[in-house]
């Protein structure tokens, strides 16, 4: 008939070697994305099998989040509770937070929407390469260096808090959330800041006009997402916050974190005794936590395909 | 020549979005080798009357096609693959996409696809299709610069060539000038008018003049219904059955 690829004539519906393919790998990719739900599950069935049948006949939940007393180990009678611990994570992750979502955010912002150039590639690669930092030599600093410090400064005995977790955390979590931000950013269409920049807006209004509110949702991911790093990171914490059970009143106290106490206590329990199931229950308590946070980041980036 | 065999035959179509109906019980017919406008203001259906035709509604979540669109009478939701059928109906946006690659690769990509390896083949159909849709002594002497780079209405055009590229029966056009300057607005339409020796051509328009200078039958769509189809002479002389045509068609709304 004309120019171009030749169309079967006889029979037009015809399945192709290409149609076959294609089944073919859609059922591939499919496996691909069934897998993590497998995974997914598979690692919930092993976390409460192994804790659940001890949580729901021994613990007593109210006292297991609302007491501090975490004493495994004790001859006359040990205890498993861990508001403690929970505080520790909290007030860790909160000061994380506090320091990296200006730093994060700033960060991006001056990337995506200021630097030019070379200044801008250069610090993205900077950004990626903090981000890849492993999170022992975080704690290594925190020992090493936040600690010596902190101690000068503040003029307390300890240096390893609080204050020294929660900084740790948040130059570890920044890096990331700075990253998500920036992509967040650079999905705002240019057509946005072109219409508000005709309109005589200065650079500081487009960005506060235009394209902030237009990423919101991902600059919320972002945060949510360095909160659940916050809950979920164990290395840094356990080296940096002092490791011990203790309800905080200052950002100056020793705190514990619940991942570091898994990671510190798990080796030395018997397999299937009290204090390893009372382990595997903070593991559960961790996975729905940041199950939550991971749902809940879902959910507002969501809102931005809604619209 | 117009023929008198129908290439669709559309019978009882009714569109909807989410359970919100967008455009119901349209029954039309669309002619071998004619060239079928269809006008109408924004939100009549047009677009997405279209996109039912090659199947596109299967990328939209929540749109729902009932009825039936016999395409040489079979219906096209009865196509087992669906790439052929999108092959041999091929659509032009609005808004020009060229792809991010070369200016050749952008039109060679379907022959590609359907495993057309041979270099001088390949040259023939890029310069052919790229000549058809008026582009090729703007771009022949950089075939590989990217696609994406061209001004919009050269983008538009080589959105046509790459439609073209495939030897389509049936080729969409949805409101194909909105990003394209009036002198080549006019040189895509001696495009379209040529050719209509070798294909059928629906031309979804907000021109109303630009139906009357192309389309042999134009059909007047309006709040989600198909209000009537008639020679488009007809319908611009006032031969009419629903007196909103005529009011559209001399601008009194829309």
């Amino acid at each position: 008939m004309m120019e171009g690829a030749p169309n079967g004539t006889s029979d037009k519906d015809r399945l192709t070697f290409d149609w076959y393919l294609d089944k073919v790998v859609q059922g591939l990719v499919f496996l691909g994305g069934i897998s993590a739900i497998v995974l997914i599950v598979g690692i919930f069935v092993f976390i409460t099998r192994e804790g659940l049948s001890f949580a729901a006949t021994q613990l007593d939940i109210i006292e297991f989040f609302s007491s501090p007393r975490w004493r495994p180990t004790s001859e006359y009678r040990p205890t498993y509770n861990i508001l403690a611990m929970i505080a520790g994570t909290a007030s860790v992750t909160g000061l994380a937070m506090v320091v990296a979502i200006p730093f994060s955010l700033g960060a991006a912002i001056y990337i995506a929407e200021f630097a030019t150039g070379k200044t801008r590639e250069a610090l993205k690669v900077m950004v990626e390469l903090l981000a890849a930092i492993p999170s022992v030599v975080w704690g290594f600093i925190g020992l090493s260096i936040m600690n010596p410090l902190i101690i000068e400064l503040f003029d307390v005995p300890v240096g390893l808090n609080i204050l020294n977790a929660g900084i740790i955390l948040g130059l570890m979590a920044a890096p990331i959330m700075t990253s998500i931000a920036e992509d967040a950013l650079k999905a705002v269409p240019d057509s946005y800041r072109e219409a508000a920049e005709a309109m005589g807006a200065t650079r500081l209004q487009v960005v506060l006009k235009a394209v902030l509110p237009a990423a919101k949702n991902g600059l919320l991911g972002a945060v949510l997402l360095g909160v659940g790093r916050g809950f979920g990171e164990t290395m840094a914490v356990l080296m940096a916050t002092g490791h011990s059970i203790n309800m905080p009143d200052s950002i100056f106290d020793s705190v514990r974190a619940l991942t570091a106490t898994i990671a510190a206590e798990l080796g030395e329990t018997a397999v299937g005794s009290e204090h390893y199931q009372a382990l595997f229950t903070i593991g559960i308590f961790l996975f729905v936590i940041t199950f939550i946070i991971n749902l809940l980041a879902d959910l507002v980036v969501r809102g931005v395909r809604k619209g | 020549m117009v023929g008198t065999v129908p290439k669709l035959q559309v019978r009882g179509l009714a569109i909807s979005y989410g359970g919100k109906p967008a455009l119901s019980g349209v029954n039309l017919e669309i002619r071998e080798n004619e060239i079928f406008g269809i006008i109408g203001p924004a939100n009549a259906g047009k677009t997405s009357f279209l996109k039912s035709i090659n199947r596109m509604d299967d990328f939209t979540v929540g749109m729902k096609v009932e009825g039936s669109i016999l395409f040489e009478g079979k219906d096209v939701r009865d196509w087992r693959n669906v790439y052929a059928l999108r092959q041999r109906i091929g659509v032009v946006f609005p808004l020009p996409v060229g792809l991010p690659l070369g200016i050749y690769d952008n039109v060679a990509l379907a022959p590609r696809l359907s495993g057309i390896r041979r270099r001088s083949q390949l040259d023939d159909i890029v310069e052919r299709c790229l000549t058809r849709a008026a582009l090729w002594d703007e771009v022949k002497d950089r075939l590989n610069s990217l696609g994406s780079l061209l001004s919009g209405g050269q983008q538009q055009r080589l959105t046509i060539a790459r439609a073209l590229s495939q030897s389509p029966e049936i080729l969409m056009l949805d409101e194909f000038s909105i990003a394209v300057d009036p002198v080549t607005t006019m040189r895509i339409e001696d495009v379209l008018r040529e050719l209509r020796q070798e294909l059928t051509i629906i031309l979804v328009t907000n021109l109303v003049q630009q139906a009357r200078r192309l389309a042999d039958r134009t059909a007047f769509f309006l709040d989600g219904s198909c209000v009537e189809v008639g020679d488009t002479e007809d319908l611009f002389m006032g031969k009419v059955q629903s007196s909103s045509t005529t009011d559209y068609i001399t601008g009194r709304f829309g």
